[in-house]
């Protein structure tokens, strides 16, 4: 796999919904959430990140590393071969207090697996924990403060290792985070690199009730049941704006990788050719436009660089019905900021 | 006090829930002083400094809004054999679902001040790290992104050097609000009375645990 993400990236995604729902109010009986205040239609993170895990899981088949955790059962395609890669020679390292230091390293006796490297004692991933655990116990010409030190190696292990083990599998774990409890008490979470907010729409969105019925009876035996009424929420038109967050600090932590974030891009440019239905209308990625920042930690306050990106409507006082209704300007990025344009 | 610094934040949402009523989350009408270290972290913090709230001050109306949405219900649970035997690890979310709603603070703004304390001797050159928590927030750098109690709502930040006038005039009593957790005593919360005085919350009031 390659090298986990260097830099920080901001984005905008611009996606337009027609005829649509994109992201229905369970509060509202389904109706598109809108902003009660400003009439703004509103689509939740969770909702973009559901369509970023299905198109994954769509196109990388579920297999080890690309696997998705949090799954829709719709997809009933073959998922039954399952790969899991095993940890291989990694090696959790815990810092060892000073004065314990000369003791542990100069120790012989170590179980396999187990050892003293570069100021800290280190566990390998791959060892039979239990077996290691027993040999612990079993340690001669030690003293009682490093021997301690050696069995919270294991009690730390326990939740790095699970980490390190959804993080290597699961590309969803490793893009978005997830708190996790490992086998009995110990917790532990991941904080994904990928952070999203609330899209919201450029302009109030309308929702429209359609009124349908159904024109075909279900048994044979009540020929009359014909005609139920249905109802379905949709936007006539509305172009959403969503922003995100990506953190370079966490993706090292979580081993998000350059190629994860080239799948993610395809993702957000690909993921609403995926999810047609018959609620959502006819929904299209139309803009995604990339701040990547030289540097880890950011070259340029977030606020500034979304400001940079104006989207107006220019169909006068007539209600916006298209994308080219719209125009979209992107000013220039400030230094050490460089501008991407995907669509 | 000479550490001190003052950041003003500000964004469309905001969740800092309420402890006693976390299933359907409820927000606090105001910022935790908890939620306030988590932002100031977020930009900068190393093990060799502890940050420490002493006042928020609240720029905007309080207002509500409600959001209700299909979450998971449990965690991720994994353990030795599944990682071993290569069981599946996955949730479906259709068989483990919740519908949670939120009542969320809309279009928040505050001035957090604070200051860190050191927590050793080592690496304890107070004017480094402030200076590069300085330099941080001027560049508009941060470890990750800070957010208002839930990642979904982004914090913008910027640094203050004076706080812009009250918006809110006498008092407001917000009654017992969440401090801080004490990360040492095994997570155990504690709680300060929260009072509002012409839109400054003093943080550092006696505190119960």
């Amino acid at each position: 796999m390659s090298e986990p993400v260097n830099n920080r990236y901001e984005f905008v995604l611009l996606f337009d919904v027609k005829n649509g729902n994109p992201n229905g109010d369970p509060d509202g009986g389904n109706l598109p959430r809108i902003d009660p205040e400003t009439g703004h239609g509103i689509t939740t993170d969770v909702c973009l990140k559901r369509k970023v895990r299905n198109y994954v899981d769509l196109v990388k088949k579920n297999v080890s590393p690309y696997e998705i955790h949090v799954r829709e059962g719709a997809f009933l395609s073959e998922h039954h071969r399952r790969a899991h890669k095993a940890l291989d020679d990694e090696k959790l390292f815990i810092h060892v207090p000073l004065d314990l230091q000369d003791e542990l390293k100069n120790y012989m006796g170590y179980p396999e697996g187990i050892g003293f490297e570069n100021e800290g004692i280190y566990l390998q991933l791959c060892i039979d924990t239990e077996k290691a655990k027993k040999a612990v116990n079993k340690l001669k010409d030690i003293s009682d403060a490093a021997k301690a030190k050696l069995k919270e190696l294991f009690v730390d292990s326990k939740a790095a290792v699970a980490k390190k083990w959804m993080c290597k599998n699961f590309f969803d774990v490793r893009t978005f985070g997830a708190v996790m409890s490992t086998g009995d008490k110990t917790c532990g979470q991941v904080r994904g690199p990928v952070q999203l907010a609330f899209a919201r729409s450029i302009d109030p969105i309308v929702g429209l009730d359609v009124a349908m019925f159904r024109t075909a009876a279900v048994r044979v035996e009540e020929p009359n049941d014909k005609g139920l009424g249905a109802r379905k929420a949709i936007v006539p038109y509305g172009l959403y704006r969503a922003h995100g967050f990506i953190s370079a600090p966490l993706a090292k932590q979580t081993g998000f990788s350059e190629d994860d974030l080239e799948l993610f891009w395809d993702a957000l440019v690909n993921m609403f050719d995926h999810d047609r239905s018959a609620a959502r209308g006819e929904m299209a990625a139309r803009k995604l436009i990339i701040f990547k920042h030289d540097s880890e930690l950011g070259n340029a306050p977030a606020s500034k660089l979304f400001d940079l990106v104006t989207v107006e409507k220019i169909c006068g006082d007539t209600p916006p019905r298209s994308f080219a209704d719209y125009t979209v300007t992107v000013g220039e990025a400030p230094a050490g900021v460089s501008l991407v344009e995907k669509i | 006090m000479s550490y001190g610094i003052k950041l003003r934040v500000w964004g469309d949402y905001a969740l800092f829930t309420r402890p006693e009523m976390k299933v359907e989350r409820v927000s606090y009408d105001v910022m935790t002083p908890s939620a306030a270290r988590g932002i100031l972290e977020a930009i900068y913090w190393k093990p060799a400094i502890r940050w420490v709230i002493d006042r928020i001050h609240v720029l905007k109306p309080v207002r509500f809004d409600n959001i209700r949405r299909n979450e998971l219900a449990s965690r991720v649970s994994v353990n030795r054999r599944d990682m071993d035997e290569g069981r599946p690890v996955c949730r479906y979310i259709e068989n483990d679902r919740q519908q949670r709603a939120s009542m969320v603070l809309r279009n928040v703004e505050y001035v957090i001040e604070a200051h860190f304390e050191l927590t050793g001797s080592e690496d304890s050159d107070p004017g480094k790290h402030l200076a590069i928590f300085e330099r941080r927030v001027k560049k508009g750098q941060c470890f990750h992104r800070p957010y208002f109690g839930c990642r979904e709502f982004p914090v913008d930040f910027a640094w203050c050097d004076d706080v812009p006038g009250p918006v809110f005039h006498g008092r407001r009593d917000f009654g017992f609000i969440l401090h801080d957790l004490d990360f040492s005593d095994n997570m155990s919360p504690s709680f300060f009375r929260a009072v509002m005085e012409d839109g400054v919350i003093d943080c550092r009031g006696e505190v119960v645990s």
